[in-house]
């Protein structure tokens, strides 16, 4: 099928909704997706036809949303290239997976004198759980430098690897601010000749580029559906089946045991030892569809069509007087965080806002690397989805250079 | 197109004064004999300013000075704080802040005192930022640290 991004903008019905009285022009998909009419059907033809408990029932609806549950599981482990559906454990978002790692992992199976080693570029919730594993547990925390043009040092990290005594990378499979993709394979081999376990949080890549966990190496994986085009309250942990028998539960409950008495219960196999109580059924299906919508369009066009508008933002942004680009990696996706030299983020966010453009202005869950790059009153960031146009690029480029003029 | 048109009625929130103010902050600076000072942070937005109070011997605000960071309606409403409290008492200030907050909130000021009435003129080109729920803290940030300062706080929230 050939990438033709006005047909696919009708797919999505709140792309035809105007923002005071102007076309909307969403450029914050790095924060959350719009839905293709795909999943919201999916989703209602779900709680009209076939909606019931999972895993408890024995009468055909209750199976019939038991299999449609899993068949996502199914779409997920294909959609990653994971060897194993039992891999892939539903979790309500990328935070929900990160702790579960940092819980299961970090408490269960590492020594308190393993450290874990995260990089600059993180979102916090790639900071914060290992920060509450160190306080609890005292794991050290070592944080990785990030280079000037946005990517991650890789000497340093080799360096921060060196003594052998990191338990458990966790990295950002691609940075929410700076766009940088970070070379995942050559981190994966690095940390494994170390001894170290790789976490990738691909809560932005897996939206931008084709991901096979089998091929990365890696060790756990995270995503979040909401940025993938799918609902809220769903999101994805991979882990080796190997290192997910090895970890205790999460969260305590219906759905993951095997046997419980008052004085002991047993936990149930992966996955279901970490999805305690009733799962996210209708975010599963929609999730479903969601990665079955951008598998009828190809990863590879997705991939396609962002790289022509990755270099055409490139250059038009480029254009505009006063304005600085945070990062410029060689590898980035369709991310860009940016400083007017004469407005605010939110004064600028505030104005397009008028306009019909939706930015996100502030530090983007990402406090410490916007004190990296010394601008800790925040940046405005325009973030890409498959919907967006080279035109939009251009009407965005045309409001900065008047926003500018406006706060002069 | 002009900026005007293109951006809506945004003038009515960024009025040539708060314009002014946001890029010209009055009394942008450190009091190094305050007799207090308090910090007030944003921490959605991370906005963060550091007020300084100077008080006469008979308990009137001698001088207020501000430094910090922020957009220009957060700039722009510590900017105009400072101007209106100058030789006002603190209970006089805090009043002016429940009036100046229920401005911020609603575009008008029920609770207003004639009394009052000099200083809120002052203060009234903020009015428009009830239109913009998100930004109703940015107008509000520079009045909570007074009043963290005038109860002898040290940090202020604008959560
Ligand atoms: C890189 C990265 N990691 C983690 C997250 C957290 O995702 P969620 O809020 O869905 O858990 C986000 C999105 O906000 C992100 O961009």
């Amino acid at each position: 099928m050939s990438f033709d991004v006005h047909r696919i903008r009708q797919d999505f019905p709140i792309l035809s909704q105007p923002q005071h009285g102007k076309p909307l022009v969403f450029l914050d998909s790095g924060a959350s997706a719009q839905k293709p009419r795909a999943v919201i059907d999916a989703m209602t033809r779900c709680m009209e036809t076939a909606y019931a408990n999972v895993h408890r029932g024995a009468y055909r609806l209750s199976e019939v949303a038991t299999d449609a549950y899993e068949a996502s599981r199914g779409a997920v482990a294909r959609f990653i290239n994971a060897p194993d559906a039992r891999e892939v454990v539903f979790t309500r978002n990328s935070t929900e997976a990160i702790n579960l790692v940092a819980h299961s992992w970090g408490r269960g199976v590492m020594r308190p004198d393993q450290a874990v080693l995260i990089s600059e570029l993180e979102h916090h919730a790639n900071i914060v759980p290992w920060q509450m594993l160190r306080d609890d547990r005292g794991n050290p925390l070592r944080v990785c430098r990030v280079t000037d043009s946005g990517e991650l040092d890789m000497e340093d990290l080799a360096a921060k690897l060196a003594d052998g005594k990191v338990g458990l990378v966790a990295l950002a499979h691609m940075s929410n601010v700076l766009g940088t993709v970070t070379p995942v394979e050559r981190v994966v081999a690095l940390a494994h000749a170390h001894g170290a376990k790789v976490l990738l949080d691909g809560s932005q890549a897996v939206v931008h580029r084709r991901v096979d966990v089998a091929a990365i190496g890696c060790d756990f994986y995270c995503f979040t559906g909401h940025k993938l085009y799918g609902p809220t309250g769903i999101g994805v942990l991979w882990g080796k089946l190997e290192h997910l028998d090895r970890m205790p539960p999460f969260l305590g409950g219906g759905d993951m045991i095997e046997s419980v008495s008052f004085e002991k219960s047993t936990w149930a196999k992966p996955p279901a030892r970490f999805e305690a109580g009733t799962p996210a059924i209708i975010e599963a299906v929609g999730l479903h569809a969601a990665i079955d919508y951008v598998n009828a369009i190809g990863m590879p066009a997705i991939e396609a069509h962002e790289r022509a508008l990755v270099d055409h933002a490139m250059r038009k942004l480029s254009d505009v007087p006063g304005l600085t680009l945070l990062g410029r990696a060689q590898d980035r996706g369709g991310v860009f965080a940016f400083a007017l030299d004469n407005a605010h983020p939110h004064d600028l966010s505030t104005l397009l806002d008028r306009a019909g453009i939706c930015i996100r202005a502030g530090r983007h869950c990402a406090e410490p690397l916007h004190t990296r790059f010394g601008l800790e009153q925040g940046t405005a960031r325009a973030s890409f989805g498959l919907y967006t146009t080279p035109e939009e690029v251009d009407y965005l480029a045309g409001a900065l250079v008047k926003a500018r003029e406006f706060f002069a | 197109m002009s900026g005007n048109d293109f951006f809506g009625d945004l003038r009515d929130l960024y009025q040539e004064v708060i314009l002014d103010h946001g890029r010209k902050p009055r009394n942008f600076r450190r009091l190094e004999d305050a007799d207090s000072t308090s910090r007030g942070d944003n921490p959605m937005c991370g906005d963060r300013m550091e007020l300084f109070l100077k008080m006469t011997p008979d308990g009137h605000i001698a001088d207020a000075a501000f430094q910090g960071r922020g957009c220009a309606v957060s700039m722009a409403s510590a900017s105009l704080m400072t101007e209106t409290v100058k030789g006002k008492t603190p209970q006089e200030a805090q009043a002016l802040g429940t009036a100046f907050r229920d401005l911020a909130m609603t575009g008008q000021c029920p609770t207003c005192a004639a009394s009052l009435e000099d200083a809120m003129e002052r203060l009234s080109p903020l009015s428009g930022v009830h239109e913009f729920p998100s930004r109703v803290k940015c107008a509000t940030l520079a009045w909570h640290t007074l009043n963290a300062a005038l109860a002898g706080a040290k940090e202020a929230s604008s959560e």
